[in-house]
Parts: C-alpha cells; structure tokens; sequence
C-alpha cells in the first residue's frame, strides 16, 4: 500500500489504443490487464471474464488481428495497438453475418462466452474462409461453453462462412 | 387421467371467446413449436446484454470477502478494525453485524452472511470489506485479524455418521446426520424373496460443480428514500428476496431484487448466497452502491453442487427381466451447510419408480455434513446419482438374464398416468419410444457385444420433474404469476418473476403470448424478474418454467384476449368465437378479408371497457402421495429421455473416448425447438463430463482443501472432447402441461453416465461403478481380478423406524397407517 498499487490515489499510467477503430487515451493503474480497462475504464462491458487466469477463454479480443486472453495482457502491453472487442463486430446496419448465425442458430444460450467464441471465429475465417469441423475444434478448442456442447457454435461459424461465400461468389459474378 | 389442461384450465362451459381460441390453436401452432431467434439473441451476440458485472453506478464501492482458510475451527476473535483504517477502505463487516441465520429451506435456516462462532469450510466467510476499488479492498483483507481454534475435520460423511467429534451444526436429525430418511412402500422383502434374480450392488457417485462460465456477482444500492435495490446473478430472485428481507430485518415491500440474466446456472445460482446479503448490508450501511464479483476460486467455494453418493441398490428381478422389489439406500456426503439438502436426500431415492414397473419400494437415505464446500441442486438435482445405479444395474440384469437390455426395459416401462409404488403419478410416457428411436437410429441391434474389443455401446434411460409439486417453503399461493399488458399502439407488455438462465424462459414466454394474441416476438416487451414489479416465479430450477410459467402466461394472455375478442366481433359483427388472432390482425376465420389490425381491436377494447391488464398464475395439481416426504418427487407431468453412447477404450491408456452419442427425449412438445435441441445437446455435453472427468476432489489429508478450484484443473470437455450426437424429440403432449410441453433442461444429462458406464463395460468388459470414469480406474478394473473397480463397503445407516406406506395396489390411500416416531422434527416438509 505504501507503494500505492491500491488505493484512491494509487498511480496511474497513460496509453493510446485503437478499439474497434477508434483512438482512446486512457489512465489505468499499471498492474491492470487490458480485460480490466476494457470493462471497468472504457465501459466495454461486452467482453466476459471466467477464471482471469488465462483457463477459459471467455476474455478473448482481437490484439492487432491475433487472438489474445485479455486477462493475460497488461494495459501498458498495448501503447499504440489495435484491439477489436465484441462492440466492434457489428456495423452501423447491425450485427454482423457471423453475429446473425450465432443468433440463429442457437449458439448463444446463456450468451456469456459468445463474444470470446465470436472473436476466435472471426479470427479463423479471416484466414479460413471455409473451415473443416476438424479445423473449427482445433481453433475453438481453447474456449469453454457450459451450455451448447459446441455443436450449435461449429454450426453457426460454418454458416457464415457459407454466407460469406455465397456473398463473395455473387459479388465475382456481379464484378465479371 | 383426468382433464387435458394444456390449454388452460376447464371453466366449464367455455365462453365464446374462449372456443375461439381453442379453435384457433386447434388449427396448429404459428409460433409454438416453430424456432424463431430468440427473445435475447442480438443482445447476447452483440456484448449488450447487462449481466450482474457489467453493471456499475456512479460512487460505487466494491466489495471483498476474507474467507476461512481452515476447514472447521472455532472463530476466537475477529479484528477487521485495522482493515477500516486503510486510505480507500471505506466500510467493513464481521459476522456480529448479521446475526439473523438464513438459509434456501425453511428447516435448514443455518447460514449466516459472515461466519460468527464457528468456520465450517475452507472459504466459509469471515469478514468482507467495501472500498474504493477491487485491489484496494483486496489488499485490506490483508489487514483482518483472525483467531482460530482449530477444531477436527471431517471429510468423510461415513465417519460423520459415526457421530465422534463435535458436530458442525445444532441442528438435524442426529449429530452430523442432517437427514434421515427410511421409507417403505409394499411388500420389499417378499418382492426379493420371490425374485429369480437378486442383485446387490454398490455405486459411487463422485461430486461435480456446476461450472458456469459466468462468476457470481451482485450489485446492492441503497435508494435515497432508504429502500434497497440489489441486481443480482441469482437463479431464484423471489428467495433471495425473502432471505435479504429476513435477515436485513426489512419489509419486503422495501426490499427489490433484480436478477440479471446469469450467464449460465445449472442450480449453482439458487441459493441466497452470502455476498449477496453481504453487498447489500454494506450499501445500506455506507449508503453508496457495493459491488462484488467473485473470483473463479470463489465459485468453487459457492459450489452447492451435485452431492457424492455412496449407494447400495438391492433389485429382485423375475426371469422376464420384471422388477419385483427394490431397496434403495444412499449416504449424501452434503458439505458444510443444510442447502436443498434435505430435498436432495429425498430425491436421491423418489425417481428410482417412475421408468419401470416397480412394484415394492423401499428408499433409505442420509446425508451427513462434512467441512467442505456445500452441495445442493446440480442439473438433475439428487437424482443423477441413483439414476446412474439403477441403469447400470439393469444392464448387469440383463446380462445374467441373457436379456437383451434395451428389450427388457421396454417390457416392463411404467404406463402412461400410472401411479408408482410411492405414490407418484406418470403423465403422459414416452420412453418406450425413446428407447425404440435410439436403438433404430444407433444400430444398437448390430453394435452391442458385436464390436471389436476396444469399441462399445451402452444404453440407459431416465425420467425427470417438470417442475416440483410443491414449493419450497409452505404456502398455497401460486408458483408462477404473469401479467400482460396491452397497449393501444398494438403492444403487448408482459411482466413475469421468471430468470433467464440462458435456457431460453424469456423466449418461451414470449412465444406463448405471442401466439394467443398472434402478435410478432417484436411487439412483446418482456420485464422480468423483478420483485418490484412483476408477478412471482419461483425461479429457474427444477424444470419447472415452462410448465408453470407457461401455463401462467397461458392464462394471463387469454384473459387479454377475451374484452379484445368481444369489442372486435361487435364491430366486425362476426361471433367471437369465428375470431382468430395472427400476423397482428383479428379476423374472421369464415372471410379472412374481414377483420382488422389487433392494434385497433385492442383500441376499441380499451374504449370499451378500459385499460386491458390481466394476470395469470398457476399452482400445480394435488399430488396423490399424502405421507411425510410425499412432497418431494410429484411433478404435473415427467420427461423421459433414452440414450445410447458409444465409446472407445484404450486399454493401454484407460481412455474413454465417447464417439457419437444418440438420445432421444419425450419433451411432450416443442416450444423452441432449436432451443429444445440445445438443452439435449447441454445435457449431453454435461453429462459426458460428469461421466468421464469432473469432480470436486478435495485433498485426502483431512485439512479439507479443494484440490483444484480452477478452470484449468477442474478437467470439463473442450471442444476436443464432444463427439457427434444425434437428437431426436418424442412429441406426445401431456394434458397437463401447457401446450403439452414438458422438460427439457435436465431429464437429458441423466442417462449419459450410466450409458457410458455400460459401454465401457461392452467395450472391455470392466465394471466401473463409480464416476468419473477416468483412465485410472479403468486400468485399475482391467487389471482388477473381479475386473471392477467401486465401492466395496456401505456402511450402517442406523435405521430407525421405516414409514411403511401401503401401494396402491394394496389398497392404499397414499398416507403413511401412523405418524412415524422419529422420522423428522415439525415443519421438516420438504
């Protein structure tokens, strides 16, 4: 305490991010992880905590394009980066492909791991347009749903991935 | 079988109104049974939806608990005075501040917020300190003084039985022993006698937590007229509201509780806990709002999971493979507080009938306290532990019968509207169907005792409440209220106690106004869980929210529909009961054409007679069973669920691996479908943890420490462990039950342990007759001479006196001839 790790008074550092585009300056605590600031600094409420022990999964954002589990990575780890949460998925004209299929589809029940399994899905797809259900265990492997089984979330990645196919396959016969 | 209620209750002589809704949904369901998106889909895919955590009010403080860190001592002296002097510390509690007990049962009132004499677990709390923010509180724990005097630990509910050290309660029906349940029901010693076939086996059940990804967390603000506000992850907001009420010493009309969606329950959350009364006690007393979150370790010290059951079945069976006589006996290891535990104990032995003709019963249980975290309602709730013996013992039946086990289980199912031997009444059954889907659709016929060694099927079956018959504290008031609200824009608000657990409740009740009053989910508003504001609901356990719930809203949107029906026939000139309600218009059903917007039907009803706000409520039918403890086990109606689990067994490595799963569940009938197959598909997820890696294990050194409270050590499947499964829905709807929807949340884990269990032994010919199966005791089976590995020993449950009730076969009325002596104290209803 006489350090002022705690406390009304306690030391704060500045840092300038990227979330979900936009630029934010912001004082934190310099022990606090980027999950903290997150929710508690920017009021980015979206992104879930499990165990902050880096076991579950639940916390994950984008870290320049990378999945991370932000309970793992400090704020200060961040100067300058780009983080995309759970906010950032969905456009000015709504939720995202992806975001519509976990609604359809019944892979959000309880809806607590979501935006962590959203983040990871959107990761692979941005490399795998078209993943295997081999492919979607091993990526996915790394979050914890106590609701689903998983089998409703493998469904809802791979019909965005149809849809972004067929999307991309009428966009090419519009184009030619 | 009486009435069919699914339709709302008979009246009598139904008004004109009411023949037109009863028409309209005899022409089929537009919403029910359909999977529209659900009710909270967009909120919960996009991060919007506010769970307890999310929430945050100006000036707030937040909140840390010191927890004991020994298992049971004596608290000599707590100093939390040093702790307030800290820069940021701005409010601290001991246990003096809260001396009113509490407790989710009326006759286990034996916790209170913060530990006062004694400490009973490692986590039990002690002190809690509000702060500026989390660290700050977090380090001002530090500054808590405690004194022990360390006090025996008991770790074993065996020795507990023995009554040997001091016990951890004052209360219970014998020293350690909490509760003390022996009950008979016909003729057992003759029904064994007579029998072709005796099996006398032991089971374990280990204990397993529930595991939601969201950790508890409670908000708590005093409002500036004094009365207190508190958000909450609860699955039960109505009793936290009576335990915050009690204990704070408050009204209960100044007294509101939220409940947040929780972001995953599985009964972990239906208990009033600790910090919420703690949060709440400290917002009134600092007057700014206090928040706690816990931490995942916290959780595990939350627990209220399923109990460790130590279990001895003895079955008579007849050469057909029929049951003639069953004693039950299960010893509940319980942890350190009361809980459900007295309903657990009681469930762990009244489903053992509802499956299979069972026609001489006999149940003895206990369930002892021990220094380790306290068990309650798990998914399934007591009854997956003598769900688990029970089928794996009709599979070694069936094998020393040379039986086919899926054949003998369908030649001996319980009849539809059959009451059982302890006094139960089946609804509508659909086992039998269940059975025959999973067992076409596995290839079971080609698969058991034909696969390669290594490679194994097994098949098990359950049943499961839809909702208890009785609440848990006595009244004769309804379980379940909602109403709905009309506005004349063409609106419908609708205002219900019930908690969205991520079951899908806020959908299904939507889904059922939505189709009375055929508007679109997007013109329902829900306000839920409010105990300000909306009707009661028991809560989200026991499987009951659809049932009751439904029913409710059921009620609630007819009588709505009724001033709105009649004003539009009078305008329209069509008789009512021509009515029907969908797409939003009100219309003839004789000339479509004919009709008009609901909005302006609700318009016309309203400047006819007035704002339209109805209520309904529900309260279950009377239960058959009159004798004491005859009210844990009815249910208005049952699910049942058939499963057959193939598996793989590395003899090597002991590894089960479980390669596709079949199951099948009579769900009566679709609300959500979709959301229908989720909670199967949970069910079975759940299940194959509990059957192959989840436990609560505690260090064997007697200092009663968790030995893994963690995510990464408590082992439960990843994505890597969750083979394929195919569902199938047995749709045979239950006059009781609204819309004929029966259970879907819990019946469907039930039969996932005993399935792997017998395929295990398909596959390698070993009996492993506890859970978890895992890798150890399978190489310890294989190499075992009698090539098992269980219990081995059951100890003396010191059985008093047996309430002896006579079967209906035997001409009983469903009471016990005489009070039993000392089966439990007053007011012990379970």
């Amino acid at each position: 305490m006489s350090e002022q790790a705690a406390g009304p008074t306690a030391r704060r550092v500045q840092a300038t991010w990227r979330v979900n585009g936009e630029s934010v300056t912001v004082a934190f605590r310099p022990h606090r992880t980027l999950l903290e600031v997150l929710r508690e600094d920017l009021g980015l409420t979206g992104t879930k905590h499990g165990c902050e022990l880096g076991e579950c999964g639940t916390c994950t954002v984008l870290l320049d394009g990378e999945p991370v589990l932000s309970c793992l990575v400090l704020g200060l780890e961040c100067e300058g980066r780009e983080i995309r949460t759970v906010e950032g998925l969905a456009g000015p004209e709504g939720p995202s492909d992806l975001q519509r299929a976990f609604a359809e589809l019944g892979a959000a029940q309880c809806g607590y791991c979501t935006p962590g399994f959203l983040l990871v899905a959107e990761h692979v797809l941005a490399r795998e347009p078209r993943p295997t259900r081999a492919q979607l265990v091993e990526e996915l492997s790394g979050n914890l749903c106590r609701c689903t089984g998983y089998l409703k979330i493998y469904e809802a990645v791979e019909r965005a991935a149809q849809r972004r196919a067929e999307g991309a396959a009428a966009e090419g016969r519009h184009g030619g | 079988m009486g009435v069919d209620r699914r339709h709302g209750a008979d009246d009598g002589t139904p008004t004109p109104e009411r023949r037109g809704l009863l028409d309209q949904l005899a022409e089929g369901y537009r919403v029910v049974g359909a999977s529209p998106v659900r009710v909270d889909a967009l909120a919960k895919v996009t991060g919007e939806t506010r769970f307890a955590d999310d929430l945050s009010l100006p000036r707030m403080l937040h909140c840390k608990l010191l927890r004991s860190e020994v298992a049971h001592a004596r608290l000599l002296a707590v100093d939390a005075a040093p702790a307030l002097a800290l820069p940021g510390v701005v409010a601290v509690l001991t246990g003096e501040a809260l001396p009113i007990p509490f407790g989710i049962l009326p006759v286990s009132q034996d916790e209170h917020a913060l530990c006062r004499d004694k400490v009973r677990f490692v986590g039990d709390p002690i002190a809690a300190v509000a702060a500026c923010d989390e660290d700050t509180a977090f380090e001002a724990l530090k500054a808590i003084r405690v004194e022990y005097e360390p006090l025996p630990v008991l770790q074993d509910p065996a020795e507990a039985l023995k009554n040997e050290v001091e016990p951890l309660h004052d209360h219970g029906d014998d020293g350690n022993v909490h509760k003390r349940i022996a009950m008979q029901f016909g003729a057992v010693e003759e029904g064994l006698a007579d029998a072709d076939l005796v099996l006398d086996d032991l089971f374990f059940f280990q204990g397993n937590t529930h595991l939601p990804m969201e950790q508890h967390a409670a908000l708590a603000v005093r409002e500036p007229d004094g009365r207190l506000t508190i958000w909450s992850s609860t699955q039960t907001p109505h009793y936290l509201h009576r335990a915050l009420s009690k204990v704070l010493e408050m009204p209960p009309s100044r007294v509101r509780v939220i409940a947040c969606p929780n972001g995953g329950g599985f009964g972990g959350k239906s208990d009033p806990f600790n910090h919420e009364i703690v949060v709440a006690k400290l917002a009134l007393m600092s007057g700014r709002p206090v928040k706690i979150a816990l931490t995942r370790e916290e959780v595990f010290y939350c627990h209220r999971g399923r109990h460790p059951v130590l279990m001895r079945s003895r079955t008579g069976f007849r050469r057909d493979g029929g049951i003639t006589a069953m004693h039950f006996q299960t010893l509940l290891d319980g942890g350190a507080y009361g809980s459900y535990g007295v309903a657990s104990t009681y469930y762990t032995g009244a489903l053992q009938t509802v499956t299979y003709q069972v026609p001489a019963y006999r149940f003895d249980g206990v369930r002892c306290f021990t220094n380790k975290a306290p068990c309650g309602p798990k998914r399934g709730h007591g009854t997956p532990q003598p769900r688990f013996g029970l089928e794996v013992q009709i599979d070694k039946a069936a094998e020393a019968l040379g039986l086919d086990p899926a054949e003998m289980r369908l030649a001996h199912l319980q009849p539809p509207h059959a009451v059982t031997a302890n006094w139960l009444r089946v609804g509508s059954m659909g086992l039998g169907a269940c059975i025959r889907q999973v067992v076409e659709g596995s290839g079971w016929r080609q698969k058991f005792r034909r696969l390669p060694r290594g490679r194994g099927v097994g098949l098990a079956c359950a049943s499961y409440i839809c909702g208890a018959g009785l609440p848990i504290y006595w009244n004769a008031m309804p379980h379940s209220g909602v109403t709905v609200q009309l506005d004349r824009g063409g609106g419908v608000a609708v205002l219900c106690g019930e908690t969205e657990i991520g079951q899908g409740s806020d959908t299904v009740l939507a889904q059922v106004v939505a189709e009375i009053l055929g508007v679109d989910l997007l013109d329902i508003r829900l306000h839920v869980a409010d105990t300000q504001l909306t009707p009661v609901d028991l809560g989200s356990y026991s499987s009951r929210v659809t049932m009751m719930v439904g029913h409710a809203a059921f009620q609630a949107a007819e009588r709505a529909r009724a001033p709105v029906a009649r004003a539009a026939a009078r305008h329209l000139g069509v008789p009512a009961d021509r009515l029907r309600f969908a797409e939003r218009r009100v219309f003839d059903v004789q000339d479509p054409e004919r009709g008009m917007a609901f909005a302006e039907a609700v318009g016309l009803a309203e400047a006819e007679g007035g704002t339209i706000a109805c209520a309904g409520s529900y309260t279950p039918p009377a239960t058959p069973g009159r004798y004491r403890g005859a009210g844990v086990g009815p249910s208005p109606a049952y699910s049942y669920t058939a499963a057959v689990v193939e598996v793989s067994v590395d003899e090597e490595t002991g590894v089960v691996t479980p390669e596709h799963v079949w199951i099948a569940h009579d769900v009566g009938q679709c609300i959500h479908r979709l959301s229908v197959i989720g909670q199967v598909e949970g069910s079975v997820y759940m299940g194959l943890g509990e059957a192959l890696m989840e436990e609560m294990a505690y260090r064997p050194n007697r200092f009663g420490v968790h030995k893994i409270p963690s995510m990464l050590e408590y082992k439960s499947p990843t994505t890597k462990e969750m083979p394929p499964v195919t569902t199938w829905l047995i749709e045979d709807p239950d006059p009781n039950a609204p819309f004929g929807a029966k259970e879907v949340g819990q019946g469907p884990l039930l039969p996932i342990m005993p399935a792997v269990a017998n395929a295990v032994y398909d596959a390698v010919g070993v009996r492993v007759d506890e859970v978890p199966i895992t890798p150890d005791k399978v190489l310890r089976a294989l190499a075992a001479p009698d090539r098992r590995v269980g219990p081995k020993r059951f100890p003396d449950l010191r059985i008093g006196e047996v309430m002896r009730v006579k079967t209906e076969a035997e001409g009983g009325d469903g009471t016990a001839p005489r009070p039993p002596r000392a089966a439990a104290r007053p007011g012990a209803r379970a």
